[in-house]
């Protein structure tokens, strides 16, 4: 199982705007992420990351290519379809957060529970300590009545983590989780997610700073909407699955 | 998504702007509350009408001048003919001639102080009337007599008393045998009618009646009866239909009245209203009003539903991020259109609970203090119930709809 792929695109694109004036926003992109990778995305702003995440995340759909997500082709799937996958297979941490107002940290994690159709043999109870769970694993035990106003920003950041994992998914996308955070609380949410990682976790992170993607194993360098680089983090070698491709090409 | 947990979702969605939601709910509150009042008021309406109806004898003929047709040439005392209009002697040829009358009563009205010893009351109706009125009004006797043939044509000075007027002038002592006094003229009590109520807006109890002839002489009523003579306005045939068809009848009175009075009967100086024609004509009335409220009641709920439609809409559009969010946790377009529409149906069924009571009270309070006569109508309640929740469904899937319709990455960038 170890070795299971989840994520596998194909000429993966995505064209703006099909007026006059088009964006391509990805043009082309090939890759291959396996079980338990922790991968940093990085590369200038608007070379196409957030495009790439939003495909990845099932939030948006390319307008070319193929996506695989868990050995499950995402590229046909209705808007419901598309929602049970985000729901159950995805955990996406976002830059700015997104918890909801006037709602305690208890009830933020527990929302992606609600749309979970597949939870019914799980009690209120049972739900709730989960939950509970998820916010110990993030150490926020001690905030689950808080409400987001009254959290630091990496504690809302750590909020949404116990979000993204509450419905167990097999794949957690993070869109710049820490830029919008001080340098301390960045390096405690790398922290975290080195912790997920080691407990099986994939990951995917997208950021600008070369020390918080010094936490990942695997970094991919984008320009212009395609893949720049990929290389295995500390070498400057070409990633293994670069290799063996570059291999099946020359043969 | 659990029902439960959709009301609940909603409902907090609600309680987070409290007052906007009131104000939301008004126009649905104001609108079921119409419709229960006013189906209340109409069916009060209805049913004092109903009890006016029967109260006034069964099969009764109303002849009455008809005043357009009536020539002013005639001065007082002048008789019949030359299109002078409904006289008195008309009552008695009408009660002789006609096959299938069994009684006619004439009526003149006056107002005048009634006094008793220490007693006095202002503006007592005096109804001059003659002998065959209580047969002809279904009027009992509960004391003594009513006046005879005898004493209205030798004008007696005699009075029976409505239940109630005897009461507050006599109180529990016997009626019958005293004298009292009214406008000046002392009148002989010879009989008490027993207790009648309200027939519309008219109390027989509080009435003295006494011979239509007494009337004429005594109290004179008016400025218009000075001029008019011996005429009266109206005459009351009781008619028995078992022998003799209405129509029939109707058509005997026409020609001997168009005959007395030397007119054609296409000028006739009179007309004929059946009691049939007066309930139909009443109950078109309060059909047309009930219509009326219902239209009324019918669009305020329209402008409740475009008000929670507006309300929607707004709701929507500041919480697009909200809904991002939840599309991007998981939700369908099925979850949110549902979430919304349930806030839309929970803001109306609560606006219609409200209105409800509003609706129930507001029946109450105009009984009590609007002299209103209303009857709440339990499928009044239940009709602008179903109705408040239509408008909630209905003006609540267009914004519903919406919601379920964003996009989650345009939704999450919306400020
Ligand atoms: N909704 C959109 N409509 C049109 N162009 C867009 C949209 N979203 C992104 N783009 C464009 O696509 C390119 C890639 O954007 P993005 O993926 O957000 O870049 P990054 O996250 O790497 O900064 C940019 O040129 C951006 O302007
Ligand atoms: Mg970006």
């Amino acid at each position: 199982m170890a070795d299971q792929t989840i994520i596998h695109t194909e000429s993966l694109t995505k064209i703006y705007g099909m007026g006059e004036i088009q964006v391509k926003a990805l043009d082309g992109v090939d890759l291959e992420i396996r079980e338990n990778e922790f991968v940093a995305v990085m590369g200038p702003s608007g070379s196409g990351k957030s495009t790439l995440m939003n495909i990845l995340g099932c939030l948006d759909r390319p307008t070319e290519g193929r996506y695989i997500l868990a050995g499950e082709d995402i590229s046909g799937l209705s808007k419901s379809q598309l929602a049970r996958i985000r729901n159950q297979r995805i955990g996406f941490v976002f830059q700015s957060y997104n918890l909801l107002p006037n709602t305690t940290a208890l009830e933020n994690v527990m929302l992606p529970m609600i749309y979970n159709r597949n939870n019914g043999h799980q009690s209120a109870v049972e739900q709730k300590e989960k939950a509970l769970a998820m916010l110990e694993l993030v150490n926020l035990s001690d905030r689950i009545h808080h409400h987001p106003k009254e959290l630091s920003g990496g504690q809302m950041q750590r909020v949404a983590i116990a979000r993204a994992l509450i419905n167990d998914p097999v794949l957690i996308l993070a869109d710049e989780p820490t830029g919008n955070l001080d340098s301390k609380a960045g390096q405690e949410i790398m922290g975290l997610m080195r912790d997920l990682h080691s407990r099986g976790s994939t990951i995917v992170m997208v950021t600008h700073e070369n020390d918080i993607a010094a936490h990942a194993q695997r970094v991919i360098h984008f320009r212009d909407g395609h893949i720049e680089s990929d290389q295995l983090n500390g070498h400057k070698t070409p990633h293994p699955n670069l290799a063996q491709e570059a291999n099946d090409a020359s043969q | 998504m659990h029902p439960s947990k959709v009301i609940q979702i909603a409902w907090k969605g609600l309680a987070k702007n409290k007052l906007r939601s009131l104000l939301t709910m008004l126009g649905v509150i104001i609108g079921v509350a119409a419709v229960i009042i006013m189906v209340s008021i109409s069916a009060g309406t209805e049913k004092t009408i109903e009890e006016q109806i029967t109260s006034l004898g069964s099969n009764l003929i109303f002849i009455s001048q008809n005043f357009t047709r009536m020539g002013f040439g005639g001065g007082p005392g002048e008789r019949g003919g030359e299109t002078g209009g409904l006289v008195f002697d008309d009552a008695f040829a009408i009660a002789d001639q006609v096959e299938g009358v069994t009684g006619v009563a004439v009526e003149q009205q006056s107002a005048e102080t009634v006094e008793f010893g220490d007693v006095s009351l202002d503006s007592v109706e005096i109804l001059g009337t003659t002998p065959d009125f209580p047969a002809v009004r279904d009027m009992t006797i509960a004391e003594g007599r009513y006046f005879t043939q005898q004493e209205d044509d030798r004008k007696q000075k005699v009075a029976v008393l409505g239940a109630s007027l005897a009461e507050e002038l006599f109180g529990d002592a016997t009626a019958v045998g005293q004298t009292v006094n009214v406008g000046g003229v002392k009148l002989a009590v010879i009989g008490v009618l027993a207790e009648r109520g309200m027939v519309g807006n008219v109390d027989f109890d509080m009435r003295l009646y006494t011979p239509i002839s007494v009337v004429f002489q005594k109290f004179t009523p008016s400025m218009f009866a000075r001029i008019m003579g011996d005429r009266v306005r109206m005459i009351y045939a009781k008619v028995d239909t078992d022998q003799v068809p209405m129509e029939d009848i109707i058509l005997q009175i026409q020609l001997l009245l168009a005959k007395r009075h030397d007119v054609s009967l296409d000028a006739a100086d009179f007309s004929i209203t059946t009691q049939q024609d007066i309930i139909s004509t009443q109950e078109s009335t309060t059909a047309a009003f009930r219509d009326l409220l219902a239209w009324v009641a019918a669009v305020s709920l329209v402008v409740g539903g475009i008000g929670i439609m507006n309300i929607m809409l707004v709701s929507v559009t500041e919480r697009t991020r909200e809904i991002g969010l939840r599309q991007a946790v998981g939700a369908t377009p099925n979850d949110i259109r549902w979430q919304f529409l349930t806030e839309a149906l929970l803001l109306s069924l609560v606006g219609g609970l409200i209105g409800v009571l509003v609706g129930v009270g507001g029946a109450w309070l105009f009984g009590e203090l609007g002299g209103m006569r209303t009857v709440v109508v339990p499928t009044s309640i239940v009709l602008a119930f179903a109705s408040a929740a239509a408008v909630g469904i209905f003006f609540g899937f267009y914004p519903a709809n919406k919601a379920a319709q964003l996009d989650p990455i345009e939704a999450l960038r919306h400020e």
